[in-house]
């Protein structure tokens, strides 16, 4: 029960229960849908990247499991306002944090609240449920319509 | 006769290992089934002291390790009532067999606006080689539907075998569902007809008796690895008459009669289709896990398991917010189900850390989840080494599961 507790902390409940900026985004100028084949979780991210290059809205809706609503709720209040270059480093840093060794204590630097993922180290089925969100985001600023977590 | 459960699980080595610090609840049987000591120590000794090529060697060893191979061929057929072991075919799996059949027989019997008849309940195992059959040949594939309890429309399927339809494939056991088909009527249906069945006997062959010539079929496929047998070893039974018409599925060496670069004649089945060098071991292993299931009885099996199937879903409903995903009266220990506060992945990690091993997701059906209006979903599935204990540890991280998403 104790990796469980890791795994499934209070804050990843809640916003698994109320997830934040839930819902489509009128005006948005970037999308892409993130698929994880495995498990059927589906998700559509949203946002607004503004004259500066900073992502100045975003939102998603879709249906998953609650480690990948969580994630999704928790990215977009971690990355709005930020330009497209620091997006790419927070994911590094968070893919770092999820798929650290158990062993080691986890690197959780610049990740504020998303360091309640730490948990997900314990659970490598579930890596790509954490992740989904992120690729769906990349994938959504780079162009692409579409994100395959394989 | 009846079944010790206790002595059996005994005989499953795994049973009695930790999982997470907990003894294991293995409730994913369906997925691959554990292997009794049996089966390890016949292929164990087989390559410490029977090892060697078949079919080949002109020496003693060989000559020996082509009669335990072959014996293996014949208490197969005994096993699943066919009436000539040379109609039982050795493959990899169940996936491997279908495509055998949708290659080898299919190419040949199929053409331009012919139609294959699947139904909603198969695994993608027996819609995507049928896919790629009607892609070469321009044929059109249509599906039976099934009801909210998850059976078969059997008025939509006689309607589907119409003039244009020439095969019909079809699982005799839903691995989602647990529903078992009645094939027996399904066949008379198509054999009046004039349309081959293809049945699809993975989930089936492990919880029940099947005797593939009463069932009145053509072809029948199933897998070792689900029959508490090694990975590697599978079965494909089809009719003489129909094996003999068909050109081999892959070319190489053991499948030929005689080889000249001018012309090539094909071995009799079932050499035609057992191309290259076999998984030896495993179909002596699959050997040891027939004796084994008929030591206890197939009959016995069935009935466990059916006893074990009606507590587990009572002991289901009893928690709040549960569905279970198929209800039909002829069911084998399947239980798929939806938990309303938690999704299935998230109930398969918490049952995960409780030492509860069960499947989550789409279980390679899913155009049978889109018929659900799903995702996915949780699958416990039991063999007849569960117990009711495991049924309990099973429902409690359910409970626990509620407590924490509630």
């Amino acid at each position: 029960m104790d990796d469980l507790r890791e795994l499934y902390q209070a804050t990843i409940l809640d916003h698994n229960k109320k997830p934040r900026n839930y819902g489509p985004l009128e005006d948005a100028t970037h999308e892409a849908a993130g698929h994880n084949p495995l498990c059927g979780d589906q998700l559509t991210i949203r946002c607004h990247v503004d004259a500066e290059g900073r992502v100045d809205a975003l939102r998603f809706e879709g249906q998953g499991c609650a480690i990948s609503r969580a994630s999704a709720s928790l990215m977009t209040e971690h990355v709005k306002g930020k330009r497209i270059e620091e997006i790419d480093a927070d994911f590094e840093r968070f893919h770092e944090l999820v798929t650290g060794s158990p062993s080691e204590p986890p690197r959780s630097e610049g990740l504020g609240k998303l360091a309640v993922f730490a948990g997900v180290r314990e659970f490598p089925m579930r890596v790509k449920c954490a992740t989904l969100a992120w690729h769906a985001l990349r994938a959504a600023l780079e162009g692409r319509e579409e994100a395959k977590t394989e | 006769m009846s079944l010790d459960v206790e002595a059996v699980r005994r005989d499953f080595p795994i049973l009695a290992t930790q999982s997470r610090g907990r003894p294991l609840v293995y409730l994913d049987s369906a997925a691959s089934a554990q292997k009794p000591r049996a089966v390890i120590d016949a292929m164990s000794d087989f390559y410490a002291e029977h090892y060697a090529n078949i079919h080949r060697g002109v020496y003693q060893l060989s000559a020996e390790a082509t009669r335990r191979y072959e014996d293996v061929r014949v208490r197969v057929a005994r096993f699943v009532g066919a009436p000539d072991p040379n109609e039982i075919v050795f493959v990899r799996n169940t996936t491997e067999a279908i495509n055998l059949v949708a290659r080898s027989f299919g190419d040949v019997q199929i053409g331009e606006g012919d139609e294959i008849v699947l139904t909603t309940m198969e695994h993608h195992s027996n819609i995507v080689p049928w896919q790629q059959l009607a892609e070469r040949r321009g044929a059109t594939i249509r599906v039976a539907r099934i009801d909210d309890e998850g059976v078969l429309d059997l008025e939509h399927l006689a309607s589907l075998l119409g003039p244009r339809a020439k095969i019909l494939a079809i699982t005799h056991v839903s691995n989602v569902l647990g529903t078992i088909n009645p094939i027996r009527e399904i066949t008379a249906l198509a054999r009046e007809r004039g349309v081959a069945t293809v049945v699809d006997g993975a989930q089936a062959v492990p919880h029940q008796t099947v005797d593939v010539a009463g069932l009145g079929c053509d072809f029948y496929a199933f897998s070792g690895h689900k029959i508490f047998g090694p990975s590697g070893a599978g079965v494909l039974w089809g009719r003489m008459e129909l094996l003999e018409a068909m050109p081999p599925f892959l070319g190489g060496g053991s499948m030929i009669e005689t080889v000249s670069f001018e012309k090539t004649t094909w071995a009799k089945p079932p050499q035609r289709f057992e191309a290259g060098t076999p998984d030896i071991a495993s179909v002596i292993g699959l050997g040891a896990t027939i004796d084994y299931l008929a030591g206890i009885g197939m009959d016995a099996i069935d009935a466990w398991e059916h006893e074990l199937l009606a507590y587990a879903t009572d002991r289901l409903l009893e928690i709040p917010g549960l569905t279970i995903h198929g209800r039909a009266k002829d069911k084998a220990a399947v239980l798929s189900f939806a938990l309303d506060v938690a999704h299935p992945h998230d109930v398969g990690t918490i049952l995960d850390a409780e030492g509860v091993a069960i499947r989550a997701g789409h279980h390679c059906a899913q155009p049978l989840m889109e018929h659900l209006g799903v995702p996915a979903t949780a699958r416990a599935s039991l063999a007849f080494y569960n117990t009711r204990e495991d049924v309990d540890r099973l429902v409690a991280a359910l409970v626990k599961t509620r407590e924490l998403f509630g």
